[in-house]
């Protein structure tokens, strides 16, 4: 194993919210260009796990490193390159309403990086260019569908460089005939050898591009591997019971 | 018919005039004094840690709480006799009125815009913090323009009744439209010619400011953010 290689690493992270012990001592390593997928039922502790490591949630206990760095969250300046460099995409977009497509992804560049306005208007429309959005650069959110939405919020975090992206649930809120244009951007992604951490439901999309799947349950991480290893036939995981209930769910849906 | 005409046109519209310009002297400066307090109060009210929201609630209470005329007679009687450090604070009528309207109407647009700031979804404030947006930079360049365009309706509505309650800056002498109208009417008394054409400038003024506040709106109105004009 390549030290250089580990991207971010997370220890024993424990949080409590609201008396309740959310996560229970969570621990993973993502190394440059992989793709980790959080599985597991709603309050497993998904989002909790992805909104500790930015900071959004600072950890009760646990580590935290990116790029081999230890982040104490103590430090607002530690903070500020933390969240320079970790990407984030929520399920229900996040984007500012008061904000062209265009702006939403400038803003942080000129008020965070700094750019000075032209640039960083060069470097939104070829983020946007990048999810497809060009011709979408004026329109504002209320005049954005679901997946247009979640596309530019990707073109966001894709604007500030980062070196790893978390998605939470980034189409969970979208229509189904929607999921497709944000699956494919996330792709894409996947390709490019952007090193990501997403917590989905899409299990067949996720499968195909996911270096390891960690089923999460009661905030700890309970089983983890490759996916075709947790979903191989005749596995009797708790991955495989688990996405079996999801496509019979959705089967039924379906019929 | 002819001679109230005459009346009006000879002796009462001159005075009016230079009352109408005391008035608008007045009201300008508390509109604007106001607004910025009450996006000041309101933010601290909202985002502010213990004791700056605890200050300004206090403000908000106090100003809401006690009549505007009371308030002016303090700012111009009263003040003058209260030592803060062995300095006693004269104001003129003017000074007065215009510090007494912008501290109160100040507090009501602080609700207004406090409602327009609890009206943002906090997602917006996580996104903001996952870029590395800092506080203050999240609430100067995302929440207050939203939360502004909010309040707007409400905010233009204080302005509206500014407008009105400025006609009791006459009563710490002050020679407004009302003030000038008043004594018009006792030298003259013509009281019905006089105070209609004095009602007449304050609707002629609020039609203005309505006009004016309805350009703001939709020169800031973008989609998502509409207001509705009924």
């Amino acid at each position: 194993m390549q030290n250089e290689s580990v991207v971010l690493r997370v220890e024993d992270v424990v949080k409590h919210l609201g008396g309740q012990r959310i996560l229970d001592g969570v621990s993973l390593t993502v190394k440059k260009g992989r793709l980790k997928v959080l599985i597991g039922p709603s309050g497993a502790g998904k989002s909790t796990l992805l909104q500790c490591i930015n900071f959004l949630l600072p950890p009760d206990e646990g580590k935290v490193f990116l790029d081999g760095r230890e982040i104490n969250g103590k430090s607002k300046k530690e903070l500020l390159w933390l969240r320079q460099r970790v990407g984030m995409i929520f399920q229900d977009f996040n984007l500012f309403d008061h904000l062209t497509a265009m702006e939403n992804v400038r803003v942080a560049l000129i008020k965070v990086k700094k750019m000075d306005k032209r640039a960083a208007t060069h470097r939104a429309m070829e983020e946007l260019a990048r999810v497809g959005l060009a011709d979408k650069a004026g329109l504002y959110p209320a005049q954005l569908s679901g997946g247009q939405k979640q596309r530019v919020s990707v073109a966001r975090a894709l604007a500030m460089d980062p070196a790893v992206m978390l998605l939470d649930e980034p189409t969970s809120a979208l229509d189904p005939e929607l999921i497709g244009e944000v699956l494919a951007v996330i792709r894409d992604l996947a390709d490019a050898g952007m090193t990501m951490i997403m917590a989905t439901h899409q299990i067949g999309f996720s499968s195909s591009l996911a270096d390891e799947f960690l089923f999460m349950e009661k905030g700890r991480i309970i089983e983890r591997g490759a996916p075709s290893d947790l979903l191989a036939r005749g596995s009797c995981s708790r991955t495989m019971a688990f996405c079996a209930k999801l496509s019979e769910l959705s089967g039924e849906m379906g019929g | 018919m002819n001679e109230a005409l005459a009346f009006a046109f000879e002796r009462v519209i001159p005075g009016l005039n230079a009352g109408l310009w005391a008035s608008i002297g007045i009201i300008v400066p508390a509109a604007l004094l106001g607004v910025a307090i009450g996006v000041t109060a309101g933010t601290l009210r909202v985002y502010g840690g213990v004791w700056p929201r605890r200050i300004t609630n206090c403000y908000v209470s106090l100003f809401r709480g006690t009549p505007l005329v009371v308030q002016l007679y303090f700012w111009y009687f009263a003040l003058p006799y209260v030592s803060v450090g062995g300095v006693n604070l004269i104001l003129s009528p003017v000074q007065a009125a215009i510090i007494g309207f912008a501290l109160c109407s100040g507090a009501y647009q602080s609700e207004y815009i406090r409602g327009g700031l609890l009206s943002i979804k906090r997602g917006q404030l996580l996104a903001a913090q996952a870029l590395g947006i800092t506080p203050l930079h999240c609430i100067l360049s995302v929440v207050l323009p939203q939360a502004f365009r909010r309040a707007l309706p409400g905010c233009g509505n204080e302005i509206i009744y500014l407008i009105k309650y400025s006609s009791l800056a006459s009563i710490i002498t002050v020679n407004e439209l009302t003030g000038v109208g008043r004594g018009i009417a006792k030298a003259t008394f013509q009281n019905t010619e006089v105070y209609v054409i004095v009602g007449l400038y304050y609707l002629a003024l609020v039609t203005l400011a309505g006009w004016l506040l309805r350009l703001i709106e939709n020169r800031l109105s973008i989609p998502g953010f509409e207001v509705k004009n009924s």
